[in-house]
């Protein structure tokens, strides 16, 4: 069974506009899609849609996770589902404690599933290791969730949740943005290191340098709000060497 | 800012016939029992202040207090159990325990064993009565809250309280806890005057809560009269835990010396009208104020924070934070006045008020209030009102936070700013915990 499908999936904003138009796309367990397109196109609406954000109406489709529906879930049921959206701006929560943070969303996950809580050793135990995989000072995680973060720091934040979460799916939107060289290849190992036979990643770029560090298995071109050509990994250095003005014209 | 009233109010006048029916009772004679003739005959020319007098503009007590309750009688034994649980917010903290119940300061029920040395403890009542120099030099002297009526009617009416001093350079590790009570089956009237006073380097941790039943419309005028001496520290921290149905008028006067480091945290949940207003007055340089803030309200429920803040002389740094979280069709009111006097050069003064609005139906008044006649000093103050941010929420609900558990999270940390300022750790740990079951409780109405 694929672990991600998405039938004739539309929406559209709160003014009325429509910004998804008819995207179908299926991700199989182990394979990494790539979604590439102008701004504007769609490509975070597509995220933000999957992940349930307020604000958005669909008008028709469906998404199945894993056979689940998600578009009748909650946000917070949909992570417990196994969704795991990489923001592309994460947020900064002034008083309350990574820590906490970290240890009520897994909580809160494991809760639903039916699974019992963490004890404090094992949460602590997890998190040091992830932590230190991704070079990030536990220092840091004493501190306000993101606050004082740099980019960098930010998006390092983001990979070890998904890290201690083990989503089934995982979005990672514009996680290149505003990342320099040396920050987008931690970020790149880290994801790369959850790669495995029964996760699936989609990944949202504008650039094709991500995918010099997270190689993807199939690249979509998306524009207008659907998907309009799908290819190999070869496809992102196409883009990457004409840019998107066929898209932008031809849709 | 007086604004005469023609006709006298059913509570009006209800105060008029208590006072003549119980003024000869009062504790105090002499100069005593003048002053409390003329903080009534202030009032009655006043009346209770209404939308029209300024500082009262947002909490019109006049319309609010439509029954002036008759005094509390003295406590009986049903009373005694009754109170038996007061002052648990605190519990876990090591307090030495003062109890006042329905008004009235209870020895036994206090821990008056074992007084840390310099450290003196009692009754306003008995130093009335006792004729004590120092208590009645103390309640003649001049007031920065003298204008304010509630004050005026706490000085008519005042029947017991504490009196507390430390002395010069003593450290009390121990906080002590006035624990105030009401346990009334009948709704009443109490008038409590607690007098503070710390000598020069002396150091202390004042903590007060004040509750009493659900559902019974008592009133509670309570005055807390504050002298802190140089080089002095002081944290007061209030717990506003009055019945549903309470009034509840707390007058806080302090007045610090030089190099004087003061912070007070009035944390409120209970009362159906509450208004806290704080009096202080910076008398020598150097010194650290700090007045915070946090009210969680609910229903229609009304909470009022007045601060005034005088400096009076230059050179000192106060910092106001309030925070209100505001349910149902609750109301929070918060007004803040800075007066820089012409020769308070080098003040530095902030003040913010935020509120959080969980509904459509709560309201938020801010206003804060600069009145600077010094050219050379740093003053500001910042106020918002709104919703809880929906990107925030959306964040942790990514995450698998349900929506509930968000919103216990963010009303958390916007209140934990200010009780995270808390020197004493197990004070700020009963405050969070108070947060939790605040907001516990409003999740068990949501699930209902």
């Amino acid at each position: 069974m694929s672990l991600l499908e998405i039938k004739n999936l539309q929406a559209s904003v709160e003014d009325g506009r429509q910004i998804l138009n008819g995207v179908d796309l299926v991700v199989n367990p182990g394979e990494v899609h790539a979604i590439m397109g102008p701004n504007g196109s769609g490509k975070s609406t597509l995220a933000h849609v999957l992940s349930g954000k307020d604000g958005y109406e669909v008008l028709g489709g469906e998404v199945l996770l894993d056979g689940v529906d998600l578009l009748g879930l909650e946000p917070d049921e949909r992570a417990a589902a196994g969704l795991f959206l990489a923001f592309q701006y994460p947020m900064e929560i002034p008083g309350v404690a990574t820590m906490t943070f970290l240890r009520t969303a897994m909580n809160a996950q494991r809760k639903k599933r039916g699974e019992p809580e963490l004890s404090t050793p094992e949460f602590m135990k997890r998190v040091r290791e992830q932590a230190a995989k991704l070079s990030i000072d536990p220092e840091m995680l004493k501190r306000p969730v993101n606050v004082g973060f740099s980019g960098g720091e930010k998006k390092r934040n983001e990979v070890l949740q998904m890290s201690l979460l083990e989503p089934k799916l995982a979005i990672l939107d514009e996680t290149d943005s505003g990342l320099d060289i040396d920050a987008l290849k931690i970020a790149a190992e880290g994801v790369n290191r959850l790669r495995s036979p029964d996760r699936g990643f989609i990944v949202i770029t504008h650039y094709q340098r991500l995918l010099e560090h997270i190689v993807p298995d199939i690249v979509h071109v998306f524009s207008k709000g659907r998907i309009v050509r799908t290819g190999g990994k070869e496809l992102a250095l196409e883009l990457e060497a004409k840019g998107y003005a066929d898209y932008e014209e031809a849709a | 800012m007086k604004a005469a009233t023609p006709v006298k109010s059913e509570a009006e006048k209800a105060l008029a016939t208590t006072w003549a029916k119980t003024k000869d009772a009062l504790p105090g004679k002499g100069s005593v029992a003048a002053r409390r003739e003329a903080a009534f005959e202030a009032f009655a020319a006043a009346g209770l202040p209404n939308r029209r007098v300024e500082e009262w503009k947002y909490t019109d007590l006049r319309n609010l207090m439509r029954e002036a309750k008759p005094l509390a009688p003295p406590v009986g034994p049903a009373g005694l159990v009754r109170a038996q649980g007061a002052g648990r917010v605190f519990a876990a903290v090591g307090v030495r325990r003062l109890v006042l119940i329905d008004g009235q300061f209870i020895s036994e029920l206090s821990d008056l064993a074992d007084l840390e040395p310099g450290l003196s403890i009692g009754s306003l009542a008995e130093a009335l009565a006792a004729n004590d120099t120092d208590v009645v030099a103390r309640l003649g002297a001049k007031s920065p809250a003298d204008k304010d009526v509630a004050f005026a009617l706490n000085t008519a009416f005042m029947g017991d309280g504490l009196v507390i001093a430390v002395a010069p350079g003593m450290q009390i590790a121990r906080p002590i806890h006035l624990v105030h009570c009401y346990t009334g089956e009948e709704a009443a009237a109490v008038f409590t005057r607690s007098l503070v006073t710390l000598g020069g380097g002396a150091g202390l941790t004042l903590l007060e809560s004040h509750e009493g039943p659900d559902g019974i419309d008592y009133q509670v005028d309570n005055a807390l009269d504050i002298v802190v001496g140089d080089g002095a520290r002081l944290e007061r921290v209030k717990v506003g835990a009055e019945g549903d149905a309470a009034l509840h008028v707390s007058t806080t006067v302090v007045v610090l010396g030089r190099e004087v480091e003061f912070r007070d945290l009035l944390f409120t949940t209970g009362g159906a009208v509450s208004r806290n207003q704080v009096f202080v007055r910076c008398d020598g340089p150097g010194t650290t104020l700090t007045l915070d803030g946090a009210s969680l309200l609910k229903g229609r429920q009304h909470s009022d924070a007045t601060l005034v803040v005088d400096h009076a002389i230059g050179g000192c740094k106060s910092r106001e934070t309030f925070k209100a979280v505001l349910d149902g069709e609750s109301r929070s009111v918060f007004q803040g006045k800075t007066v820089v006097r012409p020769d308070a050069q080098k003040t530095d003064g902030k003040m913010a008020s935020h509120a959080l609005l969980l509904s459509n139906d709560a309201e938020a008044d801010h206003k804060p209030e600069l009145e600077i006649f010094a050219d050379d000093v740093v003053c500001g103050h910042g106020a918002t009102a709104g919703a809880l941010d929906e990107d925030l929420k959306f964040y942790l609900m990514a995450r698998g936070i349900p929506e509930r558990e968000a919103e216990t999270l963010l009303i958390q940390s916007f209140v934990g700013e200010v009780i995270d300022q808390v020197a004493d750790e197990s004070v700020r740990d009963a405050l969070t915990e108070a947060t939790t079951a605040w907001l516990d409780a409003r999740e068990q109405v949501e699930l209902r």
